[in-house]
């Protein structure tokens, strides 16, 4: 906390909800938000280079505990898709991309659980006084996963049907074939289409980013003193277990949207 | 809150980590799993197998235990019989062994019978003839009376 001891609560919300932007160019769009960035790409790193690291030594003899762990974590992905995906091999693409939503995210959204002042302060002494730890609760990378996972249905269904025969369903289906009923259907298909990614990536934002509020908010009440500080330390104790809940709940969402989503985009109407 | 060129680095990033997982972590994991799995099945079809081949084993043993028991029961039955047909035979046969035995004794004793009869008579006519010739001597001459003799002799034969 720069601001010391004039702390003042707007400036010490608005200080951990600043991102560390850097301008490549012109424009609000020309812009990178380099804490965003290195965190997600460190801590996917981090998970799949340690799940990586495990199996490179897998054996198909009697697991040890680390191994046993990670093939509990990849069957509990693999049983989802299973449950889901009837259009082929899942092995060649969707499960282990589920994994990798599902690890890259929770992750993501553990950062949650570093203490936010702590980081900062730390990060602070080597020069980078704004730098906002939690991914997932920069709208950029929620999206970037949701129309990620937009383009692989896209590209799924194209891959299942053609593209006549995508075209054709997307003026088609579900209403009927008449001519009279394609605006109506590509109406429909596009607000799905929208609907989906937007309500994909926003669940997560949401979560997430409200997680972060409260926070925030409980610890602002624990510099006001001693009161604030022991009730700041209890509420902050009480959600970040429950905040674990929501971590691993979030993640499974979006990795079973994501397997739900490229699913449907393999089926024929 | 605004969009930036970070929704296109986190693509990227995304894009790039689905790749590592599709590549490299998934195939490693999947052939060590699928291995077990296999291994798993072909030890249960083993347990199994085994188990089979145990029970037809134990079948086979109890078949082969009931039979050398009926055999050594058929072999315990006619061993007594041969054995009750033996005592048999050996008793017939010393019947008959005794019975010719008898029969042999009994020959002799009348032949000895016979003999001793035949000694007597002859000692008998021999003391005949003596006494005879005694009485005879004085009176009869021997010479004279010889075809006498001879028939006397016959008669007490």
């Amino acid at each position: 906390m720069a601001a010391g001891k004039e702390l003042n609560p707007s400036d010490y919300i608005q200080h951990h909800l600043t991102f560390f932007r850097a301008p490549v160019g012109e424009g609000e769009f020309w812009a990178l938000h380099v804490d965003t960035v290195v965190t997600s790409v460190l801590l996917g790193c981090i998970g799949l280079g340690l799940i990586w690291w495990v199996v490179r030594g897998a054996t198909s003899g009697v697991p040890d505990k680390r191994q046993a762990f990670v093939e509990l974590l990849i069957e509990f992905v693999d049983d989802q898709v299973k449950g889901i995906f009837h259009h082929g091999d899942r092995n060649k693409f969707i499960a282990p991309a589920a994994l990798t939503v599902f690890v890259w995210v929770t992750l993501m959204n553990a950062m949650d659980f570093l203490p936010v002042d702590w980081v900062a302060g730390a990060l602070s002494l080597v020069g980078l006084p704004e730098w906002r730890p939690v991914p997932t609760a920069d709208i950029n990378a929620t999206f970037a996963l949701s129309i990620s996972v937009l383009l692989l249905s896209i590209y799924f269904a194209i891959a299942a049907k053609g593209f006549g025969g995508w075209v054709h369903e997307q003026f088609c289906a579900p209403f009927g074939s008449h001519p009279l009923l394609w605006p109506a259907n590509l109406l429909f298909n596009l607000v799905e289409y929208v609907s989906k990614t937007l309500s994909h990536s926003l669940r997560l934002f949401g979560n997430i980013y409200a997680g972060e509020i409260l926070f925030f908010l409980l610890w602002l009440w624990a510099a006001t003193g001693l009161v604030g500080t022991f009730f700041g330390f209890l509420f902050g104790l009480g959600w970040a277990i429950f905040h674990i809940l929501i971590v691993l709940l979030q993640a499974y969402i979006f990795m079973m949207l994501t397997i739900v989503y490229i699913s449907m985009a393999h089926e024929h109407h | 809150m605004s969009f930036n060129l970070t929704l296109l680095a986190q693509m990227l990033a995304f894009a790039a980590f689905i790749l590592f997982t599709v590549k490299v972590v998934w195939p490693h994991l999947l052939r060590a799993i699928e291995t077990r799995q296999k291994t798993i099945a072909d030890g249960l079809a083993a347990a199994e197998q085994g188990k089979k081949s145990l029970e037809v084993s134990t079948r086979q043993a109890d078949e082969t235990v009931k039979q050398g028991r009926d055999r050594a029961a058929e072999i315990i039955a006619q061993a007594e019989k041969r054995g009750a047909q033996m005592v048999d035979e050996a008793r017939t046969q010393a019947k008959d062994e005794g019975n010719r035995e008898k029969a042999a004794a009994q020959a002799e004793i009348e032949q000895q019978v016979a003999r001793a009869r035949e000694m007597l008579r002859e000692q008998v006519a021999a003391l005949a003839v003596a006494g005879a010739e005694k009485i005879l001597r004085r009176e009869v001459d021997a010479k004279a009376h010889a075809d006498l003799l001879a028939q006397l002799k016959q008669e007490v034969r």
